[in-house]
């Protein structure tokens, strides 16, 4: 039992920061980026490669960070920006085709086998032994670096202007540009953010999971896309619970199903999916009194 | 009359669709298969088309009608001989019984359309993002249950021994009454309802249409369409398994709709044949071919990169498609010559 929360506490972090990511770059743009996954791959090869040379770990994870939100600028510049303003539509399956180019740039590259990276290999180790629950460093560190990624933008978002002009940004781009507030400042800002937590998350996930394939992080990144829209993403607090939310959701039924049914997790994690949207469609967190207005 | 001056609208999109099946049957043995892909390509895309083009709101579960018809059309095939051979825990209905060609395909459509009815019945009451996701999380249940459930069919396993009934003549017909069905619906009352949701949803409720069942229409028969196509997507492969009919069949024909553009049924056909070609072209330039003299040989696994390529491209410059989710119209300049 308490085993069971532990493990659901530690993906429910992982996700919210993915969540935190995806639901950034959405604020400003009105972009869900499906491609977030294959900068979380594209890091964990990086740190994979990084071992592979045996580059001092700092090393390792310092490319990893470059690497992630050089992509992410890329996007932005590349994609992103000439496709502004478009149907969401268009924009979805745009972010949809870089993530199918990304994973087949790693297919091609490194072939369909798995590569080891062992890095911080010491975090999986459990804390103590304790008789009933194993507690792995790395769900501290992920639940640590969770609680501060979040602390951290709350205070940026709060207090700074740059943080002013991005809410003003989420909460109606147009008004916002027209008031003053530099689009393009705010929206690259918001991009390298994003990639910052990508960064983030794929050491994490590395630690958790040091096989590194072409797939990896997909599954994941589908899941918390979808708990992103449960929790609500005109909002970015919404989407962050969201996030957790269903981390917490999977993690619980990957525990707590008997083995002939442990395979069906995922029918079970979409169809209380399914469920929450029909209660729900605005997002589970959405405040009851303010219905958001659908914007063109 | 007035169906008359909107004939061109089916007749263009279907002569293109004639023509590739009459190239294909010029193409070398080996070489034919690309166009009995690219037909049934048309097919789903057609399918996809009905609900998504018509309604305007994006789905990611058509494939699941798909992969639900493709299954069925398959595991009925197949000799229950055979099944008893190969997959020992079917139910018995499934394992004894079995089907011919053209009624499995029947069967592919009525499963597709009642599947997308129930799901249809609940999940039509959503738009935009929320109806995205869940009816992705349909996919994904269908994906799941499919995968691992082996009373109804191969689970984890490739399903072959499936007879291989579509050739270029039943890709074509295939293809051809999809057109034709997705053409009637939208010159219907029901098609123009549904239309008018999609431009302004409210000013639609006004007059009296009622989005939720409009858009439960068009999804049912969209769900009949798909199953359909999975038919003969089965037939025309002789084998199948479950990750073919998943996230990179739906990203990919979502791809061929949104490239050809997603509002109109020539955005569909054409998007189709393009996207379809180029895959097919570039998975045969792995390994090697030659082109106007120069011998072309790419790396295995170039095809996907340039796919993701082109998809990217074509969006950031036509973001509204390739036709601009415009029908096939004769030039103005040579009606006016005719009148």
């Amino acid at each position: 039992m308490l085993q069971t929360a532990f493990n659901a506490l530690a993906l429910g972090s992982v996700y919210a920061l993915m969540a935190v990511g995806i639901g950034l770059v959405f604020g400003v743009l009105r972009l869900v980026n499906f491609a977030y996954g294959q900068l979380i791959m594209a890091g964990a090869y990086t740190l994979a490669i990084g071992s592979e040379h045996g580059w001092p770990e700092w090393a390792s994870v310092l490319a990893c960070f470059g690497v992630v939100i050089g992509l992410s600028l890329l996007m932005e510049v590349g994609l992103f920006r000439p496709l502004r303003g478009t149907s969401p539509a268009t924009m979805l399956v745009a972010t949809f085709a870089v993530a199918f180019l990304l994973q087949s740039i790693a297919l091609l590259k490194f072939g369909p086998l798995v590569k080891t990276a062992s890095i911080f290999p010491g975090l999986f180790d459990p804390v103590g032994h304790g008789q009933f629950v194993t507690v792995r460093k790395i769900t501290i560190v992920a639940i640590v670096a969770a609680l501060v990624a979040l602390a951290a933008l709350t205070f940026l978002l709060a207090k700074t202007t740059i943080g002013l002009h991005m809410r003003a940004a989420s909460a109606d781009f147009r008004t916002a540009r027209l008031l003053g507030v530099r689009a393009n400042e705010v929206v690259t800002l918001a991009v390298v953010l994003s990639g910052v937590l990508a960064a983030v998350v794929s050491v994490i996930l590395v630690v958790e999971d040091p096989f590194v394939e072409p797939q990896f992080a997909l599954r994941d990144t589908i899941i918390v896309l979808v708990g992103v829209v449960v929790g609500g993403l005109d909002r970015l607090w919404t989407a962050t619970l969201g996030g957790f939310a269903i981390g917490v959701a999977t993690s619980v039924f990957t525990d707590e199903l008997s083995s002939a049914h442990s395979v069906y997790v995922d029918s079970f994690v979409f169809g209380l999916v399914i469920l929450v949207l029909l209660l729900r469609p605005e997002g589970l967190f959405a405040p009851f009194s303010a219905q958001p207005v659908e914007r063109a | 009359m007035r169906i008359a001056a909107r004939l061109p609208e089916v007749v263009f999109p279907a002569l293109l669709v004639a023509a590739v099946a009459l190239l294909g049957t010029f193409a070398s043995r080996a070489n034919e298969i690309h166009f009995r892909t690219a037909l049934v390509d048309v097919a789903i895309v057609v399918g996809l088309y009905v609900f998504i083009g018509n309604s305007g709101v994006l789905s990611f579960g058509q494939i699941s009608f798909v992969a639900v018809g493709a299954f069925a059309a398959g595991l009925m095939t197949i000799s229950s001989g055979v099944k008893r051979g190969i997959m020992p825990s079917l139910f018995p209905v499934l394992k004894d019984h079995s089907l011919g060609n053209v009624e499995s395909l029947l069967l592919a459509a009525g499963l597709g359309a009642v599947f997308a009815l129930v799901v249809g019945l609940p999940l039509m009451r959503l738009s935009g993002l929320a109806a995205g996701i869940a009816t992705f999380a349909v996919l994904g249940i269908t994906h799941n249950v499919l995968f691992n459930y082996t009373k109804i069919g191969p689970g984890a396993t490739a399903l072959t021994n499936i007879p291989e009934t579509t050739g270029l003549r039943q890709g074509l017909v295939g293809a051809l009454i999809a057109i034709a069905v997705a053409w009637l619906y939208q010159l219907s009352r029901f098609g123009r309802m549904l239309r008018a949701t999609r431009e302004d949803p409210a000013a639609a409720q006004a007059v009296g249409v009622s989005i939720h069942r409009q858009r439960l229409l068009a999804f049912t028969l969209s769900g009949a369409l798909c199953g359909f196509a999975g038919g003969l997507f089965v037939h025309q492969a002789g084998t199948i398994t479950t990750e073919d009919v998943y996230l990179n069949l739906t990203f990919l024909t979502l791809a061929m709709l949104v490239v050809g553009g997603v509002g109109s049924l020539l955005g569909a056909v054409v998007g189709a044949l393009l996207i379809s070609g180029l895959n097919s072209f570039l998975t045969t330039a792995e390994s090697g071919i030659h082109v106007f003299g120069a011998k072309i040989d790419l790396h295995d696994g170039t095809h996907l990169v340039v796919l993701g390529a082109v998809m990217a491209l074509v969006l950031v410059l036509r973001p509204s498609g390739l036709t601009g989710g415009r029908e096939f119209r004769f030039p103005r300049r040579l009606l006016r010559r005719r009148s």
